[in-house]
This record gives structure tokens, C-alpha cells and sequence, in this order.
């Protein structure tokens, strides 16, 4: 797979350091199952994190606590699971980051939209977000295009099919747009067939359009 | 103490006098082709109090900080035939176990993680990324060669899991100065760890 838009050094941060909310790191974890060069940097970016905990001073465990933990692991049923890698080709048609299968299932055939505006859908994830945030795939016809926005806090959004293109460039398929405050922008599907992508924010939108300022009372976003 | 455990224990003495120094992802490794007991005791007698450090940083009470480094052992010992030391040293790892057990806790959620697995995994040939030759003192002195005001986000994300906008309204200042912080902090780490390799 093809991918040239990638996560913001901050944002593996902080999903490394388990600080995100469930809705960001949703969409994170996805890129990830996606995109090589981020696994890699994901996990250099966690080694951080495991130097952080060996370098951390030890504190006391209570006496009973080994024994207790041994005598759990006598009940443990004997594990033999083979490591063999399932690959799953990212590239195929209908293919779901394993995160995301969770919430939707294995095909993106199957979900029930709601629509925004003509040529504009959207399915919100039970995931939970923070401070006014949201979570939700969207689903955008070719011509049509996304509010003029800009945004108070950060905004996670991944291609999962189509492409769109905004003031940035052009996404495609695995390719993220992780984006704060000093962005504004408006995302237009180009191609010729439908672009469904998953969002994350952690504040909500600011349109800038009367259009947006209707809508968004009604959408949540 | 059960006489088993006793043995164990007596056991494992001895290997802790025969090696001064312990390289724990060679070790996590022999642990996880034998699922040996003693190889067990000796993970958990260096990493438990470290994982239970971690949790009380994270903001918990002792005793959950006690069940939930307990958890955290019981996922190495469930989980350690995924444990592949081309990938990830063990105290990385272990990182990543503490942090999902921690948070799962916290939120009453699963942190989604990604799946190595999920996709396919050739063996690259450029995939070391040098972190293994990493000591903690040095990790500890490379967090002292940073800027006081990016060791201090560091710290904050990874010490107190809070995300860029709490650690903006905490600092009082703007989201864009966090972010910056913390990508000079992280690419800072890497690049030395880079150079030290």
C-alpha cells in the first residue's frame, strides 16, 4: 500500500503513552494496522515508554503477592498458540483495520448511514470521545465535499476508501490527515466513486459557512 | 509458602548469583519457548515493583496498583509466545501490557490497539531500531539532556497519561506549543539513541 500521509510525531506520543482518548486512538491504531513505516515508529515511540518504566524507582509489592500470583498461574490452562502471522491484504476492496472490526464487522457493505446533506453520510461508532469530540466514519459522494472548517482541538481522519484532497493534498487510501488547530480547510472528493473515511476529533469543529453553522446543531460534529 | 514455590524460590537465587547482569530480552525470550517458573519469578521480581510504580503514577490507589501490576504479570506469562525480541525489547513490552491494563481500568474501555500481527510480517532487514542497546541510566540521562519544559511533557504524557489538551490547559498554554514540545522531545530521543548505536 501506497501511503504518504502519516501521523504527527505528538500525536504517537501520546498514543503510545496511552493518553488519548478511546476515539483518537481508534483511529490511530488504525493507521497503524495499515502503514509500516508508522508500526516502526510507533514502536520506538513505545521504547520511550518502556525506558521511562525500567528508569522508574521501584516501590513496595506486598509479601503475599507472589504467591498469590504463582498459585493463579497453576489454574492457567497451558497456552500453545501458534505465532504465525495472519496476513490480511490491506489493499483488497472491502478490507476493515482489525480496530475498527470491533465496532463495524468485517465489511464496509454493511453500515447504516444517516444522512447529513445530500451526498454527505455519516455512522457515529460507540467509542468514546472527549470534550465535545466525536467518532464516526463518513461517507462522501464524488463532487461533494466537507464544510469549510477549522477546529479547536485536534481532528484524526483516515481514508478507508476513495480519496479526497484538500488544501494539503490529495488522500488515498491508508493515508491519514491528522490536523489541529492551525489548519483550516475543506476536504472535496475527487475521484469517481465514493470516499469513506473514519474521524476523530477531541473538540468540536468550528464552520465557517452559515450551511455549517445550521447543520452542526443537528450532527453533533 | 507451598514447598513448590519454596524450591522455586531457592532456584532462582541461584541464577541471580551466577549473573550479575541480565539482559531481560534474552531472558523474556528463553521464558517464553519454556514457560519456566523460575525465568518467571526473576521477570517479576525486577519488573513488578517497576509496574506497580507506573500505576500509582497514573494516578491509582495501592491496591489497585497491586491487582493491576498483578494483572499485568499474568498477561507476561499468558501472552509471552507473542513476545518477539526483533520487535521490542522486554521492558517495552511490558510497558505496553501495564499501560493497556492501566487504562482498560481507568476508562472501563479497551485502548485500541494495533495488532502486529494483523498484517504481514516479513522480516525486514532494516528493522532495528537500535533501541535494544539502550540502558535505562542512559535512558535517564538522555531525558535529562532535554530542555526542562519537553522532559516536563514527556514526563506528563507518558508518567500521568494526559492527553495534549489537558497537558495545554495544565500548562497554560496553546495546544500548538504541547505538540511542539513533545515532537522536538520525542524526535530529540531517537535521534541520540541513533547516534549512540
Amino acid at each position: 500500500m501506497n501511503i504518504n500521509h502519516h501521523l504527527d510525531e505528538a500525536t504517537l506520543v501520546s498514543y503510545a503513552a496511552g493518553a488519548m482518548s478511546q476515539s483518537m486512538a481508534l483511529v490511530v491504531a488504525c493507521h497503524i494496522s495499515m502503514c509500516d513505516v508508522c508500526r516502526e515508529r510507533v514502536c520506538s515511540t513505545e521504547a520511550i515508554g518502556g525506558m521511562l518504566l525500567e528508569s522508574l524507582e521501584p516501590v513496595a509489592i506486598s509479601d503475599d503477592s507472589l504467591k498469590n500470583l504463582l498459585e493463579r498461574l497453576d489454574e492457567e490452562p497451558l497456552l500453545q498458540v501458534s505465532n504465525t502471522a495472519k496476513r490480511i491484504p490491506s489493499d483488497q476492496k472491502d478490507y476493515v483495520p482489525g480496530p475498527l472490526n470491533n465496532f463495524i464487522g468485517n465489511s464496509l457493505n454493511n453500515i447504516n448511514w444517516k444522512c447529513i446533506l445530500p451526498g454527505i453520510h455519516y455512522y457515529d461508532l460507540s467509542c468514546k470521545t472527549e470534550r465535545g469530540g466525536v467518532s464516526r466514519l463518513l461517507r462522501i459522494s464524488p463532487g461533494k465535499s466537507m464544510l469549510l472548517h477549522t477546529h479547536e482541538g485536534n481532528e484524526l481522519t483516515l481514508i478507508l476508501r476513495g480519496s479526497l484532497t484538500d488544501e494539503i493534498g490529495c488522500f488515498t487510501v491508508g493515508d491519514i490527515a491528522d490536523l489541529d488547530s492551525d489548519i483550516e480547510h475543506q476536504p472535496i472528493v475527487d475521484g469517481d466513486e465514493d470516499c469513506i473515511c473514519l474521524v476523530a476529533t477531541d473538540a468540536p469543529l468550528q464552520f465557517k459557512t452559515l450551511l455549517g453553522k445550521i447543520v452542526q446543531p443537528i450532527t453533533g460534529f | 509458602m507451598n514447598k513448590k514455590l519454596g524450591e522455586d524460590l531457592n532456584k532462582l537465587t541461584t541464577v541471580i548469583q551466577q549473573e550479575a547482569l541480565i539482559d531481560w530480552s534474552d531472558l523474556l525470550c528463553a521464558f517464553s519457548l519454556k514457560r519456566d517458573k523460575v525465568l518467571y519469578i526473576k521477570i517479576y521480581q525486577n519488573f513488578a515493583p517497576k509496574i506497580k510504580a507506573y500505576i500509582i503514577r497514573l494516578g491509582m490507589v495501592d491496591t489497585t496498583a497491586e491487582e493491576l501490576m498483578q494483572e499485568t504479570m499474568l498477561s507476561v506469562w499468558r501472552k509471552a509466545h507473542l513476545y518477539d525480541a526483533s520487535k521490542a525489547v522486554a521492558s517495552t513490552w511490558i510497558f505496553r501490557l501495564a499501560r493497556n491494563k492501566s487504562i482498560d481500568w481507568m476508562r472501563k474501555q479497551k485502548y485500541p490497539d494495533y495488532s502486529l500481527q494483523e498484517v504481514d510480517e516479513e522480516p525486514s532487514e532494516d528493522n532495528d531500531t537500535g533501541e535494544q542497546l539502550i540502558t535505562s541510566d542512559r535512558m535517564a540521562k538522555i531525558i535529562t539532556q532535554l530542555p526542562e519544559k519537553q522532559g516536563q511533557v514527556i514526563f506528563m504524557s507518558f508518567y500521568e497519561g494526559r492527553s495534549h489538551a489537558e497537558i495545554a490547559s495544565r500548562l497554560g498554554v496553546p495546544l500548538g506549543s504541547v505538540k511542539s514540545r513533545i515532537r522536538l522531545a520525542s524526535e530529540k530521543i531517537k535521534m541520540i539513541w541513533k547516534d549512540e548505536v
